[in-house]
This record gives structure tokens, sequence and C-alpha cells, in this order.
């Protein structure tokens, strides 16, 4: 669950990155965020991942009021929240195996459950033969997947994703947001920033759409 | 939905397995070195920076207490000199000897009678010639007196010498215990000069170690954003740098360690051949197990500390954006 309720966010020297904006996402439901670029899509996740705070009004993730939430618990309250990036943000000197595990290194889980839960990643996002490349052997779409593949392996139920088509074909970007939709339908909720409106109107989800950092229109749950 | 009325909302788990957390330890441990042994030029010049740092005060730390544990064993050879006045004859001289060898304390005694001394220092200054326009001997007879044992004490010793110079024969009494008192007096300067060294050559180690744990975060910095985005603590982020800077630390200790001992070895020969001139059979004691130990434990401390400040100043900066 993830809920705005007149959510600001003013940049020292005085931009406006969100101003005054609505909404809730219900647990399990997913949500395209679109808009210009500066019309806060990014702004807007990097709130509910806690990498910056809002000044104004409430934000809720998983039952929790971030703007309550210390910042010796930020660590914790992100690994309810799966981020994706449109760089990937991988490690280049590790393997793509280290890669996803690191979320499950950082949070101190055992040797064998890390081998096991990044297999079961690394096969959902069908990399499985991959794991002990770099992640610069890998094409574009490649590197996105095991992006989403650390993002998934902790099972968050939250996933964040800004522009993670962006720098993809076509094609492959169908085929990582059919895999955000298999994500969806076991039950994660999911919220992806992207600015392919062509794509995302054939695959009947809601959409968000942001201007100058208000909430311009919601086509409603399941449009 | 009490969670949303309170703000808290439910509690994160954590994982608070004491086990968990030690085999964490070790792995962050084990990795710091395997990647320190990656980079060895690099560590290894650090690490010898830090070395040659903790070496010098270390090294002579052991010089010191050397000399202070040689000026204690010649606080027994102690002797009084008694320049008797010009005008006591041989006989007399010899007499006062045989009054003084009864009195409590006086131990050894040598009689030097003008004669002899004008003789011996004619040998010995080169000046022989200078002295044949004297008309007459100018030097004073001598009496050498060794204290006994029970009076060998510099206070003892200086009480005998009281009693010693209040004769009426004699013109000048002088202790030679001066000049151990002196050494004594200058070992402890030495011994302070140490420590202030010590102190800051402790803040160099800190420093340096400081410094390249600090350019070691700046290397790491999109690790660090991309672990600290993916939920790691902060706890989490630091371990490897603090145990960076203790492995930096410890191989610092080993090498002082081996310097120093590597330089006692070196100066074990001219000291034999100095204390063979003293009639000592002093040797140098090697660098013992305990200095190990101390030097390793100043060096892990010092490396860890170091590491501690320049993480608790550097890696709060970094946040994932």
């Amino acid at each position: 669950m993830i809920q705005f309720d007149n959510v600001s966010k003013r940049y020292p020297g005085g931009h406006e990155g969100l101003a005054g904006t609505s909404f809730r996402l219900d647990s399990g439901e997913m949500a395209f965020l679109t808009g210009h670029s500066g019309a806060g899509k990014s702004t807007l996740l990097k709130l509910i991942g806690l990498l910056e705070r809002a000044t104004r009004g409430q934000v809720w993730v998983n039952e929790r009021n971030l703007n309550r939430l210390k910042d010796r618990d930020i660590p914790y309250h992100r690994r309810e929240v799966g981020m994706i990036f449109q760089d990937h943000r991988l490690l280049a000197d590790r393997t793509v195996f280290d890669n996803i595990a690191l979320p499950l290194v950082a949070s101190g889980v055992g040797h064998q459950e890390i081998s096991r839960k990044v297999r079961a990643a690394l096969d959902k996002v069908g990399l499985l033969k991959k794991e002990k490349l770099y992640p610069l052997m890998l094409s574009g779409g490649e590197q996105q997947r095991v992006g989403i593949a650390r993002a998934v392996v902790t099972r968050p139920p939250v996933i964040l994703a800004d522009e993670p088509t962006g720098n993809l074909d076509p094609e492959l970007s169908r085929e990582i947001m059919e895999l955000f939709m298999q994500f969806n339908d076991v039950g994660v909720t999911l919220l992806i920033a992207t600015h392919d409106v062509d794509l995302i109107n054939t695959l009947d989800k809601r959409i968000l759409t942001l201007r100058q950092g208000r909430m311009a229109n919601d086509t409603g749950v399941a449009a | 939905m009490t969670g949303r009325r309170s703000g808290r909302g439910p509690a994160f788990a954590r994982n608070r397995n004491p086990m968990t957390w030690l085999l964490r330890h070790a792995q962050v441990m084990l990795a710091s070195l395997g990647r320190l042994s990656r980079s060895p030029l690099g560590t290894t010049m650090t690490a010898a920076v830090l070395g040659i740092a903790i070496a010098l005060p270390a090294g002579l730390y052991t010089l010191v207490n050397h000399v202070q544990a040689l000026s204690g064993a010649w606080d027994g050879s102690v002797s009084i000199s008694l320049f008797l006045r010009p005008d006591i004859r041989d006989d007399e001289a010899e007499r006062l000897a045989q009054r003084l060898h009864t009195l409590p304390g006086v131990g050894e005694l040598r009689l030097i009678t003008p004669a002899q001394a004008l003789d011996e220092f004619r040998r010995l200054s080169g000046f022989g010639e200078a002295l044949d326009i004297l008309d007459e001997n100018p030097l004073p007879a001598v009496l050498l007196v060794n204290p006994t044992p029970a009076y060998s004490s510099p206070d003892k010793a200086e009480q005998l010498l009281l009693e010693l110079r209040a004769r009426p024969e004699v013109e000048l009494a002088q202790l030679d215990l001066q000049w151990v008192r002196r050494l004594h007096a200058i070992t402890l300067a030495i011994e302070r000069a140490v420590w202030v060294l010590a102190a800051l050559l402790s803040l160099a180690v800190l420093l340096i170690v400081g410094n390249t744990i600090r350019l070691e975060i700046q290397n790491r910095r999109p690790e660090i954003e991309i672990t600290k985005l993916v939920g790691a603590t902060n706890a989490f982020i630091r371990r490897p740098f603090l145990y960076d800077g203790l492995w930096y630390g410890l191989l610092g200790g080993l090498i002082a360690w081996l310097l120093v001992s590597i330089s006692l070895w070196l100066l074990q020969g001219p000291i034999a051949q100095l204390s063979g001139l003293y009639d000592s059979v002093y040797r140098l004691e090697g660098p013992s197990f305990t200095s190990l130990l101390a030097m390793l434990g100043g060096g892990g401390l010092l490396g860890l500390t170091g590491a501690w400040i320049a993480v608790g100043r550097h890696l709060s900066e970094i946040e994932p954006s």
C-alpha cells in the first residue's frame, strides 16, 4: 500500500519536485506513473524509497508513515521496497550472482539461503546460465533483468521502477513489462515510472499522470 | 488500521542472531584481508609507512630501557677520589690510608703518590716536556676509595663522602657517582622525548590510516550508494573499512617489530665491543614476544581508530540519489 496525502517536495534553491500530490495505490495493485520529464516522477519514487523526504504532506508505505520513520530505520524500510533504475545501478566488478545477492548479504541472510534465493530470482528473469558473468558482458536488456532480479530477490511487497525500459527497444520493453505483470500476479504492489505511453496504453493497467508536480490524471483501478 | 493511526506501523524484522553476526564479522574480516592482498604493492607501502612510524618510538624505547638497565648495573662500581693537601708527605698519606681502611663502609683503598701521578700523567697526557719546566711536582697525592657494597647506594656513598671530606688532610673529595647520575637524568629526559615522539607518530599513524580509508571510501562510492539503496545499514557499510584499518595497523605493527629486531641485531656487535671496553659482559637483548604483542596491539588499535575516524567523517556524506 502506498498513499500520498497532499505531498510537496521543494529542493534547496526553490525548485519544486512535487506540489501537493495525492493518490493511493492499494496493496497488490500495479500502476504506471507517467508525465513529461521534470513532472516529478522520479521525485515521487524517491520519496517512497526514502532517498529523499517530503517537505510537506504525508507519505505512507506498507502501513508506515515515512515522515515519522527514523533515519536508522531507513535500511529496513528499503528492504521492503525493491527499486529498479534506468541505468541498472549494477556493480561492474561483481558477477551477476553477487550483484543479485547484495540485498540478501546486506540483510544478513545465510549462505545457503542466498544461493537458493538468487537462483530462484535468476530463473524468474531467465538468466540462470549467466550467473558467473559480469554485468558489462551482458546486453542492455539482460542488465536490466539483473537489476530486476536484485530488486525482487528479497521478495519485497513493493517494487518501484524508474524508466526501466528507457534504453530498450519495443520488444524488450514489452518483455520487461510482462515480467512486472507476473510479479503483480503474485500480489506484489508495483509502481512504474515511464514515458513509454504507447506501450502502457496496451497493458490495461492503471495510469497516473503527473504534470508540474501535481496529479493531472488518474485512470483509476484497472482502467 | 492501528498502524496508520499511530504512524509507527508494524515493527521491522531485525536479524539479531549472535551466530549470524559473528559469522558475518568473520566473513568481512577475511574479505577485507583478501581485498588488501589483491593490491599487494599499495598495501605493503601503506603498511611500511605505518611500520616505520611505529618502529621509531618502539626502537628508541627499547634502547632507553637498555641504557637504564645498564646505568643501574653501574651504580655498584662507585668510587670516591680523595685529593690530599699538597703538604702531606707520602708516609703521612700512607698512615692516613691505613687509618681510613678501618672505617666502616671503606672497602678497597689505593694510594697514588704525587710521583706516581706525575709519571702516569707524563705517560698518558702527552704534556711530558711541559711538565719538565716545572720546578716541583704540582700534583697532590690521591686516595681512591671503593665503598663496601653496603655503602654503594648513592645515599650511603654520599654520606661516606661527607665523612671523608671532613678529614683535615683532604683538600678535595669527589664521588664518581656523578656521571652515573647524569646518565640516569639523561635517559629520563630521552625517555620523555620518546613518549612525545610516540604520541606524535601515533597521530601520524592515525592520519595515514584515516587518509587511506578516506580514499578507499571515495573509490568505492558507487558501491556504497548501491549497497545503501538495497537496504544495508550503516554498520554493514562501515564494517569492511574498519577491518581494512585493523589489518593495516596489524601489518604495520608486524613490520615495526621486524625493523626493530633487525636494528637490534645490527647493533649487537658494536654494543658487545663497547661493553667489552667497560669490562662488562652486557648483551643487547633481542625484541621479545611481549614487544611483538605490544606492537601488534598498538598498531591494530591505531589502525582501527584511524579507520573509525575516517568512516565517521566520510561515510555519512554518501547517500544514494
